[in-house]
């Protein structure tokens, strides 16, 4: 494992750091606006690289959590499989797990996509479960009642009624994978890890490049919150109207 | 789902009769009945209510109708055709249904909870917005309330929606468990006698769940007394049931207070009024004095010429020659032949008189309603053979 980290790593191709000592960069100050805007082109492929990864793995863990929680929710005895299986995953350290798939999938965008849908997986099956499981009994019996069929109950009650709880849950999951995939790098997929580690760390810590690639990466993991919190108010309107 | 018509879209309006065949439910794993060799006849268009302690087996019957709790042995038929020979979901959608807690979907607004039996067995849009406004107007709703979320209605708003979506595709059979019972005294009085006015014009068969011996009478046509373990304790009219508890069980849950409770299910009209000895201004007294010799009532009434009381006329004013034309004392109480009896009683002993005029709908006097007259008839056989179709059942 160790071995396969240090080719990995070698791999990177190491750079110069900035030449001249009197700019800014070459002083490495925390911060370097004028290099920032020269070089701005250079950004723009980590970002949609960036964006990509999180977009593809949030929309694969969702749709696998999703089966997942609509066959355990008629079979009971599924739940605690699935959260045990899900859990496991989740508990791998991520580089350990981009480093596991590379002999099956090899280096590239897909393996790091697989590795974090499999922590997207966890998240979002859980509160897809909890919110099927919170239904109240009250609307069960009376779509019942009136002759709903189980899977009617499914698509017109129980799904529409656990939305919000699920994407409270592909909240977190997607806030948190914009994070995770900055260490898709180890994984060669690029992103904003390639701002941080190749431009950032392996140019000596050049500073400039790590805190705005960090400042990237949070101001995505802003966006993305914001945009699924307008999701979950389009997605729930009766929420709102009990404000009322 | 497919788009065919259910078999209550060919039956709309008829109600269908509710027949139990020696019921009897017993849950998985339970060691006794819950409900226990239950039979009952509903005839079509009846309110048949079911009463009994809490845990008696009331929800678990009423639910073996559409199937949403199996039976063990025997049958029920709804219209004549054994509910087991329908899918379950085709019998739901032909069985009106109001469960114990409401039950609207918060994520559908009032409108689509309405349209739910409608969209499953496919109406076209226009079809179901039309009824969803008649039924708004039927349960005295506002129009706009169709856009809102039930968590935006009051409890008794969202108690009549649940009712309108049971309506809704115009089912000829109810199932009402315990449909006003999380409602305020005041509210749930009113939504009572509305849903009444309602049923007078609908005419459904209704199955309806109480715990509550005064809904019970209110609202049956006929009342099944369960006792534990979902054995029929009696099945009668309220007025059988108030005259004639079958055993200790039934005196005891129908309460101490059953004669009063009579009361609530008649109006003066039903029993026999003394004859007042009626006077009219000016006519000689001595006349009046010779009537009043004879009469039930020791005191004569002065009226108009239409027979409108005035007023009692006192042993003074009956002392001149002839009948003065204001009498010492007032007529009141004035009782209406159509007012409930327990009222009209109510009326007597709060103005602390023995006697009250009853007037017909035009006001003219018909007789003379005393708290004797009240306890001869409780006590006659009359009040037995009293009985009473939906549509003449008081309530105000
Ligand atoms: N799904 C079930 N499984 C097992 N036992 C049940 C089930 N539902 C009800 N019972 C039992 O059957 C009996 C009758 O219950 P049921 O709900 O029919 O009573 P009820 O008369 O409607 O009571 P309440 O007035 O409290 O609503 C009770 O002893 C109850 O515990
Ligand atoms: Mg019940």
């Amino acid at each position: 494992m160790l071995a396969t980290l240090t080719t990995l790593l070698a791999q990177v191709q190491i750079r110069e750091a900035g030449s001249g000592a009197t700019t800014c960069q070459g002083k490495n100050e925390a911060f370097c606006p004028s290099y920032v805007i020269d070089n701005i082109d250079d950004y723009v492929s980590p970002v949609l690289e960036h964006l990509v990864l999180v977009l593809a793995s949030v929309l694969a863990g969702f749709l696998v959590a999703m089966v997942l929680a609509v066959l355990s929710h008629g079979r009971r005895w599924l739940i605690p499989v699935f959260i045990g299986t899900t859990g496991v995953l989740y508990t791998i350290p991520s580089i350990a797990l981009f480093l596991l798939l590379l002999p099956i999938t090899g280096r590239g965008t897909e393996t790091a996509i697989i590795a974090l849908s499999l922590y997207n997986l966890q998240i979002i099956y859980r509160n897809a479960n909890s919110g099927l499981a919170n239904i109240p009994r009250s609307a069960l019996d009376s779509g019942t009642g009136m002759g709903m069929t189980k899977r009617q109950l499914l698509w017109k009650v129980e799904l529409p009624l656990a939305l919000p709880e699920i994407i409270a849950g592909v909240r977190i999951a997607t806030v948190s994978t914009v994070a995770i995939a900055t260490l898709a790098i180890f994984a060669g997929a690029g992103g904003l890890g390639e701002i941080l580690y190749n431009e950032g760390v392996q140019r000596g810590v050049f500073k400039t490049n790590i805190v705005f690639g960090s400042l990237l990466a949070v101001s995505l993991a802003i966006a993305f919150d914001g945009l699924l919190i307008l999701v979950q108010r389009f997605a729930a309107p009766w929420r709102r109207a009990r404000a009322l | 789902m497919t788009g065919q018509e259910s078999a209550a879209g060919g039956s709309e309006h008829a109600a269908a009769s509710v027949v139990f065949r020696d019921v009897t439910k017993r849950y998985r794993g339970a060691e006794a009945d819950a409900v226990e060799h239950l039979s009952l006849d509903v005839p079509a268009g009846e309110i048949c209510v079911l009463v009994g302690p809490s845990g008696c087996g009331k929800t678990t019957a009423m639910r073996m109708v559409n199937r949403t709790v199996e039976i063990t042995s025997g049958d029920i038929e709804v219209g004549g055709t054994s509910v087991t020979e329908r899918s379950p979901a085709q019998l739901r959608r032909e069985i009106g249904y109001v469960i114990q807690q409401i039950g609207l979907f918060p994520h559908r607004t009032i409108a689509q909870n309405i349209a739910t039996v409608p969209a499953l067995i496919g109406w076209d849009r226009e079809r179901t917005r039309a009824r969803v406004r008649e039924l708004l107007e039927l349960i005295s709703l506002p129009a706009d309330v169709a856009d809102r979320y039930p968590a935006q209605l009051s409890g008794g708003q969202q108690q009549r929606v649940g009712v309108a979506r049971a309506l809704a595709a115009d089912p000829p059979v109810m199932l009402m468990d315990e449909p006003f019972g999380a409602i305020d005294p005041i509210n749930r009085e009113r939504l009572q006698n509305e849903f009444l006015r309602l049923q007078a014009e609908i005419r459904k068969t209704i199955l309806f769940v109480t715990h509550d011996i005064d809904e019970a009478i209110k609202m049956g046509d006929r009342i099944a007394v369960l006792r534990e373990g979902g054995r029929l304790a009696q099945f009668a009219t309220p007025a059988e049931l108030l005259m004639d508890p079958a055993d200790d069980f039934v005196e005891d849950f129908v309460g101490a207070d059953r004669a009063l409770k009579r009361l609530a299910l008649m109006r003066v009209s039903d029993i026999d009024l003394w004859e007042a000895p009626l006077a009219f201004a000016g006519q000689d007294t001595a006349e009046v004095r010779a009537k009043l010799a004879g009469a039930e009532v020791p005191w004569a009434l002065l009226v108009d010429s239409d027979r409108r009381p005035i007023g009692w006329l006192s042993d003074r004013d009956l002392a001149a020659a002839t009948v003065p034309h204001r009498p010492d004392s007032s007529p009141d109480p004035v009782l209406d032949r159509d007012d409930v009896l327990r009222d009209a009683l109510s009326d007597l002993l709060q103005s602390q008189t023995h006697y009250a005029p009853v007037v017909d709908a035009s006001g003219a006097a018909v007789g003379v309603l005393s708290l004797d007259v009240i306890s001869d008839f409780l006590a006659s056989d009359q009040a037995k053979v009293e009985e009473h179709p939906a549509t003449a059942r008081p309530h105000d």
